[in-house]
């Protein structure tokens, strides 16, 4: 089997206990238990992380990022979403 | 290394169990002590976990009891956000300005997006979200009793924003640090978007204080209502607290119910006095040997009416949650239609 005609898998890692995934790179594989071996064998070499998510490229929806102006609105007409919009007295400290 | 080493002796130990069994030399009882001495041995781990201040993950083995706990607390978390929408929607269509209703709307619509945080956290846990609002409807699942009060004028939306966001912002801060992995990086995302919430109650009280006379006298009243159920919001003293020994022993509670209620009214007074009102309670003294302000007692008769549902608004809360979501069922219906309609189209094309 050519090495094109393998899957594309993405691969998470949880670099310590009690942080999140996060994506770290992808490699081909035959299954999702292979991946995860791969992904050890190339992702984790240098006790990099605790735990490794792999999941099937095709498996995840994008937005697209040349389109993220039409999808995304920036919300720059609603600034009172952020905390530092409201004025308060100087003496108010720690809100 | 480790790993290997793991794996190597698992498939060593696996293959001597089978060895063995082929040749009967392993009764039941062996593997049951086998089990046995497992469940200990995770009991320890889970334990180690927690004494080294590590994140339990969903995957990772805990007590039962434990997941119960967690399961009971986000959920109950995850329900005071839904609720929580329901007194301060009242005023969306009567804010007195553009500016305060639009400013309202973007709170309430952060809180349902809390609850969506939350539940799906908490099903992590094994526990899906029908299942949790069910429980909720019926009363075997509690929310925040402060949810039971009515927001009887303008004033009260700001007093919430300022006094009930801010009681659940010091709760929430103490449990960025809970020990349940899910919950405590949702309470770091929801933290970040809580701060808003305050100040935007803070600044609309502030300005009807800082108003006619009237206004300031809506403004002492409403804090003068909520200022009790928001002390309230952290549960009974630590001594009368049922849950609170074995949370606080798992960490996934991290500071006491006294300790966070000590901490919100100390950040409070000095904010009440720059809006220029009166304490809501007279017994409010600094004290400098304890370096914290004194206070009165909780009324705790009425507390245990609105847990247990004799508050002003527990059967309106629950009522209005049930007519929504029947109301919705048009939604689900739709969402599930479309579902099985792309799934049935997706296979012709594969066919
Ligand atoms: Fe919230
Ligand atoms: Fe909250
Ligand atoms: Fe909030």
């Amino acid at each position: 089997m050519k090495q094109e005609q393998l899957a594309i898998y993405e691969v998470f890692i949880r670099s310590n206990r009690g942080l999140d995934h996060k994506h770290v790179g992808s490699l081909h594989a035959e299954s999702p238990e292979h991946a995860l071996m791969y992904a050890r064998d190339c992702y984790i070499r240098r006790s990099e992380g605790v735990s490794i998510w792999v999941v099937e490229s095709t498996n995840i929806t994008a937005s697209e990022e040349s389109d993220i102006e039409n999808f995304v609105d920036p919300m720059d007409d609603k600034p009172y979403r952020h905390a530092t919009h409201y004025v308060l007295p100087d003496s108010i400290k720690n809100m | 290394m480790k790993y290997n080493d793991t794996l190597i002796d698992n498939i060593l130990y696996k293959r001597i169990i089978l060895l063995l069994s082929r040749f009967g030399a392993l009764s039941m009882q062996v593997i049951d002590k086998n089990a046995n001495k497992s469940y200990e041995q995770e009991l320890a781990n889970f334990e180690q976990k927690i004494a080294d201040e590590q994140k339990i993950e969903p995957s990772d083995w805990m007590p039962e009891a434990y997941r119960k706990n967690v399961i009971r607390q986000m959920s109950q978390h995850a329900h005071s956000e839904i609720i929580g929408m329901q007194p301060e929607g009242n005023w969306l269509t009567r804010a007195p300005s553009l500016r305060r209703k639009a400013i309202l709307l973007s709170k309430v619509q952060d809180e349902a997006g809390h609850g969506l945080y939350l539940y799906s956290a908490t099903e992590t846990l094994g526990i899906n979200r029908s299942e949790m609002i069910a429980a909720l409807q019926s009363g075997e699942a509690k929310y925040a009793q402060i949810f039971n009060y009515p927001t009887l004028t303008w004033a009260d939306v700001g007093a919430i924003g300022w006094l009930v966001d801010g009681a659940a912002i010091v709760n929430q801060i103490s449990l960025q640090r809970t020990s349940y992995g899910p919950y405590a990086r949702s309470m770091v995302r929801i933290c970040k978007e809580e701060s808003f919430h305050q100040r935007q109650g803070y600044e609309a009280l502030y300005a009807m204080a800082h108003g006619t006379p009237v206004q300031k006298q809506m403004a002492q009243d409403a804090l003068n209502r909520i200022w009790w159920p928001s002390l309230m919001m952290f549960g009974p003293h630590d001594a009368d607290s049922a849950h609170s020994s074995q949370s606080m022993a798992w960490k996934i509670k991290r500071i006491s119910n006294d300790e966070l209620r000590q901490s919100f009214i100390d950040q409070s007074v000095p904010q009440i006095e720059v809006l220029g009102l009166e304490m809501p309670d007279p017994e409010i003294k600094w004290n400098e040997e304890r370096g914290h302000y004194d206070s009165g007692e909780i009324n705790w008769q009425e507390f245990k009416e609105v847990v247990n549902g004799a508050g002003p608004c527990n059967y309106q809360r629950i009522k209005h949650h049930k007519n929504a979501h029947q109301e919705g069922e048009w939604v689900r219906e739709a969402v599930r239609s479309y579902k099985e309609k792309r799934a049935k189209k997706q296979n012709e094309t594969a066919a």
